[in-house]
């Protein structure tokens, strides 16, 4: 009856054997493949490189001016930009204003990425259920598979540093856009589309004449969401080299520091507050017609 | 142009894997077997039917009957599973996607039960949606949009919003964005089912009063016996994807073919829709005193206004052309307003 108290486990010795030859092909693969799949993702690097430095080398004045214009051009809204402008001072007083352009800078390539690779995927799994049967389980598997376990071959394959960090980022923040792109598409009214298809519309003018308009709104809030998630990376990312606000939160938690972590938390929350309410008010601004 | 719109044998299944489905609808099994037997419902069955050029042809059935479904074939929308469907010589069927999408936008628009309008895009916008599709320069369309903005009275109200406007006005802006194409076949899917009877019959009215100027061919669906008689030049009535009767309105209330038709204008006022000529009997003669001459056209109702203005109580009809065809008795007037008393018996 032992078969029934103790579950019938492989023997230690093919699970170490089993394990060890998972970790050596890896191995052998990135050794072989590492530095070309490092190389491609060199254009990246330097994007990266080239916006914190665009960030930390201009006058934070400026910087404050042109991130007050952009929220304005895309709010309108004076509590936004006031809210905006107060948060933006503190931050600098007390002395994050460097950490948080980092942040602000991998913040935004990892959304652009995301948006690149994100709606497109969203779109493609819209045309065809296959697709988005194959898509929504490996979504899924991102969305829930804690991040230290994809670290892991991230690191191997590339190293530490700030493109590693960019891809974490990345993979987890992809999948509201990739899901709330599908979704939107999928939600279009049929008899509006019915109604291109009886113009004569093709696939791309049903596309970016009918689908994608009436889904903007949804693919926004999907946007919305992909930024919030890149920011909650942002302390998990810096344990694999990233510059930014999280650094200071690591040391804070592994010294113990109250204060540190408490500030630099904080002004990652105010970033992200700050994201969340310029971008849902992009929004709803693009549903200005189903007012009256 | 007698058969400008041909369909021919056309059946629709639907339904996964239901091409043998085909042969045992052909040898006659119904729709409520088939969909027991195999799962596959059957939409259209053997539907044959000519709609001529220039006219409104009313395709009349309940919900369900495969009216929608039916005018969907016309500009493939829903591909059928057999038959032929030739317009104006055209294999319609056998067109490629890339001839399909420029017949649709050349040859035929739709308007739709629900507007379907583009809720993002202005009025205007909307009205040139057909033409912007077909890549026509900007200032063509701008000018033809603003035209037909226009015709339809709405203007003023380029920039507004679908959302913004009532359900007529905003199915005003679906007939001005199928008309503007100029496309020659006009396809109607309940057009003006959604709006309420004082707007809908405010909307037949400007039909028909562009149709005056226009001579479109009109393939109008509806499940309203009134809207039918009062648009239809011809009406051909669907029941369970099959047609019972294609006939002429006057011939369909007279004559209906089976109990299904008469359920259908067992409702109608009859003095009201029957007109003189389908009544009278043939009679040549000249004008006579004390007789009134009316016109052919005339309903019922009105006719027996000027029949009991007489002492003979008969009545002589003339033509367009002021020629007397006929007359009409005070007893085939009655017998003309009278429900048949098969249907009396039926519904007592």
């Amino acid at each position: 009856m032992e078969w029934l108290t103790k579950f019938p486990e492989m023997d230690r010795n093919g699970l170490r054997e089993f394990k060890k030859t998972v970790d050596n092909a890896f191995t052998s693969f990135s050794r072989n493949y590492g530095e070309g799949i490092e190389n491609f993702f060199d254009p990246l690097l330097s994007f990266l490189v080239g916006f914190e430095k665009l960030f930390l080398n201009t006058p934070w004045p400026i910087t404050i001016f042109v991130i007050l214009f952009i929220c304005w051009l895309a709010s309108r809204s004076i509590i936004i930009i006031a809210g905006t402008l107060l948060s933006f001072l503190l931050i600098g007083y007390f002395g994050m204003w460097e950490d948080t352009m980092s942040t602000l800078a991998i913040i935004l390539v990892a959304t652009l990425l995301c948006i690149f690779i994100g709606i497109p995927i969203g779109i493609a799994m819209a045309r065809s259920n296959k697709v988005q049967a194959l898509i929504l389980p490996i979504l899924d598997v991102m969305q829930t598979i804690p991040s230290f376990v994809y670290l892991i071959p991230v690191v191997m394959l590339l190293g530490i540093g700030k493109v590693p960090g960019l891809i974490a980022v990345c993979i987890y923040a992809i999948p509201p856009i990739v899901r709330l792109t599908n979704l939107g598409i999928r939600l279009v009214d049929k008899d509006v589309l019915e109604a291109a298809e009886s113009f004569g519309a093709n696939y791309w003018q049903k596309l970016f004449g009918v689908q994608i308009p009436l889904a903007l709104p949804t693919i926004f809030a999907g946007v919305n969401q992909t930024i919030m998630m890149a920011l909650a990376m942002v302390v998990i990312a810096s344990m694999i080299g990233v510059q930014g606000l999280g650094l200071p939160v690591l040391r804070a938690i592994s010294n113990q520091y109250l204060a540190l972590g408490l500030m630099n938390g904080l002004a990652i929350v105010v970033l992200a507050i700050i994201f969340d309410r310029v971008t849902q008010r992009i929004g709803k601004r693009m549903q200005r017609y189903k007012s009256d | 142009m007698n058969n400008f719109i041909k369909i021919k044998n056309l059946y629709k299944i639907f339904g996964n894997n239901c091409t043998e489905a085909l042969n045992s609808v052909k040898t006659g099994i119904s729709k409520e077997e088939l969909l027991e037997k195999t799962n596959c419902v059957l939409g259209l069955n053997d539907i044959n039917l000519n709609i001529p050029k220039g006219k409104i042809h009313v395709i009349m059935g309940l919900s369900g009957s495969g009216k929608s479904t039916l005018i969907r074939h016309l500009n493939r929308l829903i591909e059928p599973t057999f038959g032929e469907i030739t317009i104006d010589g055209v294999n319609v069927l056998e067109l490629n996607n890339k001839e399909l999408l420029e017949y649709r936008q050349k040859n035929m628009s739709m308007v739709f039960q629900k507007f379907a309008l583009f809720p993002h895009k202005t009025i205007l916008e909307n009205i040139s949606y057909g033409l912007m599709v077909q890549n026509i320069s900007e200032e063509i369309y701008q000018e033809k949009s603003q035209f037909w903005l226009k015709r339809v009275g709405l203007e003023g109200y380029d920039n507004y919003y679908p959302n913004q406007l009532s359900g007529g006005m905003q199915q005003r802006v679906g007939l001005a964005r199928a008309l503007a194409t100029d496309a020659e076949i006009l396809l109607m899917d309940e057009a003006f089912s959604a709006l309420d009877p004082l707007i809908r019959s405010e909307m037949q009215d400007v039909l028909i009063d562009l149709q005056l100027e226009l001579k479109k061919t009109i393939v109008f669906i509806t499940h309203d016996l009134d809207e039918a008689l009062k648009i239809g030049e011809r009406i051909s009535i669907l029941r369970d994807g099959s047609i019972v009767q294609d006939d002429n309105p006057q011939k369909i209330i007279l004559n209906p073919s089976d109990n299904y038709v008469s359920d259908f204008i067992k409702d109608i006022n009859r003095s009201r829709v029957i007109k003189a000529k389908s009544i009278m009997t043939n009679f040549v003669s000249i004008k006579k005193e004390n007789v009134p001459i009316i016109d052919s056209e005339m309903v019922l109702e009105e006719v027996l206004q000027e029949i009991t203005k007489t002492k003979n109580y008969y009545v002589l009809v003339k033509n367009k052309k002021d020629k007397i065809i006929g007359k009409i008795t005070l007893n085939q007037l009655l017998t003309g307003i009278q429900r048949p008393r098969k249907e009396i018996e039926k519904y007592a």
